[in-house]
């Protein structure tokens, strides 16, 4: 009896006539390397009945594409005694490193804010999680400043309009990844929403990493760096010793 | 020519960089600075991460002045004895400035700082050069010779204790004084990613009184020396030493240099120090209004 009326719990709260979603992307390792500049990955999918048939209602699709999050230190410059120098400051516990959100339609014409906040759908929603207490405005002030300065190097995008769906059963939605993307393990989720409310979800992983002779560089920096330092060293003074004796030469 | 850079984490155009170390390059040779000061703000600019930025412009320099310093030693322009003397102040420095850096970053004023500090040493020193090479080149045109200085070096270091025989700069000194000036130019490196050619060889000039041929490659020997400590100070303690970079950089600056020497032993002394003057006021000029103008970035994000 009890089973049953868990069961039954199960299927009135997950909704029996929602959707099941089927993502994919189209690499899930980035490699960066030489000649590397960035890249666009496709996020893909398609959105069934449960029985496996074109659902017959229009979903919007909403995809979020999230770099690992960062503790960061966010310092704001103010005009003191006529010289710009870092005034305030704030600490932030999980910034994340990269994030990208595009959705079929404006997010504000799909999901109310408090749905937003949750799934945190838009940059506006972004869970920074500071430390200490910090007074409202001050925080949307700072989380604004942050948002504003890696919208504009490309860490963090929003597309609305960015995922189209075919046929109701279709959808896809191209991402980009500017040069400067840290690595790390991203996560890819997408929501399908109906009426303002998410009613499939699912996610997927994307390795972002150093490949080949950058990834042995940066490990052979961080693992052995007095070597390291004695190699630069030794670069130097050999490309500055051999054009003197190029330059001789002539 | 699209290159990756490991440690900055971003790709950049190859030939940019190299041609940033071509223009250092020349300065390096032709006036005995290191070129750091243009270097470490163009690649800031550029989008390089201040911190990798300043770290890979050491070793540039490095490159630099091992040309330089072998173009120099082959006029015999390198006083040794003096060299190794503020080669031990500098890295007694570069400790310091080490420490420093930490601290001030820690506060979040490190910009602020090098900011300021760009705008007071290159404003003054410029100041300086701006208005002595004019005094000379006016006495050039008239004929009239200005009166010679009464004293070689300054009082104050006439005043240290203990005096070594310094041969090829013609001075007869405590040796304190260059391991102090030393020091100062080490802390300098650490801080600002410059190599202090552009503290050093007024100083050595004004302050120290030494002879003029000896001063160029006397600095770049110093130069050498505490850049490679730096080098290894950063990849001990900040690990933003970006090898690909530094070698994009030394790439230009190293051919650089060469042409850099080549056209000072043929231009006139007299003018390329108003040269440099020029070039060091713009660059403090530039920094002074950056001070006061609202900057590009109001926010900065550092790691915790």
């Amino acid at each position: 009896m009890r089973v049953w009326l868990a069961l039954l719990a199960l299927v009135a709260l997950t909704g029996a006539r929602d959707p099941i979603l089927v993502p994919e992307v189209s690499q899930h390792e980035v490699d960066l390397q030489q000649g590397f500049t960035g890249t666009e990955l496709l996020l893909f999918g398609a959105v069934l009945t449960p029985e496996g048939s074109r659902a017959a209602q229009d979903y919007d699709i909403v995809v979020v594409l999230k770099g690992p999050t960062q503790s960061i230190v966010l310092r704001e410059k103010q005009k003191v005694a006529g010289v710009w120098i870092n005034a305030a400051s704030t600490e932030l516990r999980s910034a994340p490193s990269y994030y990208a959100i595009a959705s079929s339609r404006p997010i504000a014409d799909i999901v109310d804010d408090k749905t937003a906040a949750i799934y945190e759908l838009g940059l506006k929603w972004l869970q920074l999680s500071p430390i200490g207490a910090i007074d409202p405005d001050e925080q949307a002030r700072f989380s604004s400043g942050l948002v504003d300065l890696n919208r504009r190097i490309g860490l963090y995008r929003e597309e609305e309009g960015g995922v189209t769906v075919k046929e109701q059963v279709l959808y896809q939605a191209r991402i980009e990844l500017p040069s400067r993307v840290p690595t790390g393990i991203y996560t890819a989720e997408t929501f399908a929403i109906s009426k303002g409310r998410v009613v499939a979800s699912a996610s997927s992983q994307v390795e972002v990493r150093k490949l080949g002779i950058e990834r042995a560089i940066a490990n052979f920096a961080e693992d052995y760096g007095f070597a390291y330092g004695l190699l630069a060293v030794f670069v130097s003074v050999a490309m500055g010793w051999l054009a003197g004796r190029l330059f001789a030469l002539i | 020519m699209d290159v990756y850079l490991p440690i900055a984490n971003l790709s950049v155009n190859g030939l940019i960089i190299v041609a940033l170390g071509a223009l250092t390059g020349v300065l390096s040779g032709m006036f005995g600075v290191g070129g750091g000061f243009l270097t470490t703000p163009l690649m800031i600019f550029y989008g390089i991460p201040p911190t990798v930025a300043a770290a890979s412009a050491a070793s540039q320099v490095t490159g630099a002045s091992v040309s330089g310093v072998f173009a120099h030693t082959r006029r015999g322009g390198v006083d040794y004895q003096m060299g190794a003397v503020m080669v031990a102040g500098g890295i007694m420095g570069t400790g310091l400035g080490s420490l420093l850096f930490n601290l001030l970053e820690q506060l979040g004023q490190i910009d602020t700082v090098i900011n300021i500090l760009y705008v007071v040493l290159l404003g003054s020193i410029g100041g300086l050069m701006a208005k002595e090479s004019i005094q000379s080149i006016r006495a050039e045109r008239t004929g009239i010779p200005i009166a010679a200085r009464k004293r070689r070096h300054h009082p104050m270091v006439a005043s240290l204790p203990m005096r070594w025989r310094f041969y090829r700069s013609g001075l007869y000194i405590s040796p304190l004084a260059p391991l102090l000036l030393g020091i100062g130019t080490g802390i300098l490196t650490m801080l600002m990613g410059i190599g202090g050619g552009f503290v050093l060889v007024p100083a050595m000039l004004y302050i120290l009184g030494m002879s003029a041929n000896v001063v160029v490659g006397t600095s770049l020997f110093q130069i050498l020396f505490v850049t490679m400590a730096t080098t290894m100070m950063h990849a001990l303690t900040t690990h933003a030493v970006d090898i690909v970079l530094a070698s994009l950089l030394l790439l230009g600056s190293v051919s650089g240099a060469q042409v850099g020497a080549q056209f000072a032993q043929k231009a006139s002394p007299v003018k390329l120090r108003l040269i440099l003057a020029v070039i060091v006021l713009l660059v403090a000029g530039r920094m002074a209004l950056g001070l006061g103008y609202r900057p590009d970035e109001i926010y900065t994000v550092a790691p915790l």
